[in-house]
């Protein structure tokens, strides 16, 4: 028996109405898209995220014994801790455009009508969804085998946080340009490095004080956490102007 | 007639080989242009510059009447491109796949859902869109790719052998999509003269560098 035929749409039903009409993707839905699709495929195939917390708990377990303290304070401790986020930090953005190159994801956004800093800007957001994912899994484990006090670690995470969105403005733009060379393992690491070392210096700086022997101080604390301020809208400026030059051809 | 495509003295060259050197050409709205040429005679370069994927390193080139490279952003999202590559993550399902690209192209809610479910019935995926494309033969991705190409209802479709992978019922499926007829505006690259040429209003042969 047969009913009447459902209601249902025709590929004849073109989703653009009007010829010759330019319809610009509105950025906002073109970022969440982007962010979307990389948090949805990291979830699943946990590429990154679990390669960066395994190198960062590896790393403190190797300062501990090389070091052979079971204490750490001041510039020692914050060095030990933002060197350590920061080479893990390198695994997930020597990562972070290989779903793109690898599997043509370049080309189907190029073809798309975005503006290219949504791609930045999503791409950006990704991986500082990742270091933060990152710090709550090793700052735990670092106070676990560092220090004395956990008295310092919610101004250090306002630190971090702000150190992780310079790192994810610099290492987005450097990721994109190393990712169509064949040395983009060694490029990556070695552009990116001297670029964050005016990061290293302000969140070392602030870190130092915070984690300095009877309890947490906040000698030029303000002044460093601006420096980080600056350095991340720098970045992000940066980032924002010259990444549509970087995607083209 | 409006010219859907205008090549005067193309030249596209990649150090110091040209890939591709003084193409003329032009294309109305409707028609279907089929691009002949021996392995390395650059078709594949023409579709990608056509589809404001590669700069042009001379000449003039007018794509739906946007000059590339520097109104690219008129002629992006009217373009249906269909390449060597399927251009599909593979650690998402095809249905998350022609998501990921309705959103890029605008499209949202229950009219994206729609048009994405009536393309995977008419290519004949309904029972595989789940899967990820990881998991797909290359017939099916190809047909998958197909979905992609036409989704967003593109003006102007470059196809790169997309017949590619298909069996037989593959093929015939996806004429309904990619086929001459319905107005639509083509550009074929092909290694079989016999299928296409009784589709072509236009040829364009390349020559070997």
């Amino acid at each position: 028996m047969s009913g009447a035929p459902s209601e249902q749409a025709s590929i004849s039903d073109s989703p653009r109405r009007e010829r010759g009409a330019t319809a610009i993707t509105p950025s906002r839905a073109a970022f969440t898209a982007i962010l979307g699709r990389d948090l949805r495929a990291e979830l699943r195939t946990l590429q990154s995220l679990p390669a960066m917390a395994l190198f960062a708990v590896t790393t403190f377990v190797i300062f501990r014994f090389g070091l052979d303290r079971t204490s750490l304070s001041g510039g020692l401790a914050a060095g030990v801790l933002w060197v350590t986020v920061l080479f893990a930090a390198i695994l997930g953005i020597n990562r972070l455009f290989v779903a793109e190159r690898e599997e043509g994801g370049f080309d189907a956004i190029r073809l798309a009508p975005i503006d290219r800093s949504a791609l930045f800007a999503a791409k950006a957001a990704a991986l500082l969804a990742y270091l933060l994912a990152l710090e709550l899994v090793v700052v735990p484990v670092f106070a676990v085998f560092f220090l004395d006090s956990t008295a310092a670690l919610p101004p250090l995470a306002l630190v971090l946080l702000l150190a992780d969105l310079g790192l994810a403005a610099t290492g987005t733009l450097i990721s994109s340009m190393a990712v169509n060379s064949r040395a983009r393992d060694l490029l990556a690491p070695l552009v990116l490095l001297p670029l964050v070392v005016p990061l290293s210096i302000a969140a070392t700086g602030a870190l130092e004080p915070l984690l300095a022997v009877g309890g947490p101080g906040y000698h030029r604390f303000g002044a460093w956490l601006a420096t980080l301020g600056l350095y991340d809208l720098i970045f992000l400026l940066v980032g924002y102007a010259v990444f549509d030059f970087l995607v083209e051809d | 007639m409006t010219e859907a495509i205008e090549l005067r003295g193309l030249r596209r060259d990649f150090g110091d080989h040209a890939a591709l050197a003084g193409i003329d050409a032009t294309l109305a709205a409707g028609e279907t242009l089929v691009v002949l040429g021996p392995n390395g005679s650059g078709k594949t370069t023409l579709l990608r510059i056509l589809a404001t994927l590669l700069r042009p390193s001379e000449g003039e080139v007018r794509v739906l009447g946007a000059r590339l490279p520097a109104e690219a952003w008129k002629a992006r999202g009217r373009i249906g491109f269909l390449g060597h590559e399927p251009l599909l993550y593979r650690d998402l399902s095809g249905r998350e796949n022609l998501r990921f690209q309705a959103r890029l192209h605008g499209m949202r809610g229950e009219t994206a859902e729609a048009r994405i479910g009536a393309l995977l019935a008419t290519i004949g995926m309904e029972r595989r869109a789940e899967q990820r494309v990881a998991e797909l033969s290359a017939g099916m991705r190809q047909r998958l790719a197909i979905c992609r190409c036409v989704l967003h209802g593109p003006e102007l479709l470059l196809l790169d052998e997309p017949d590619s992978n298909l069996d037989a019922e593959g093929r015939e499926l996806a004429r309904e999509l990619i086929g001459p007829g319905e107005g639509r505006t083509r550009v074929l690259v092909t290694h079989d003269p016999e299928r296409a040429l009784p589709e072509a209003d236009q040829i364009l042969r390349l020559a070997s560098k």
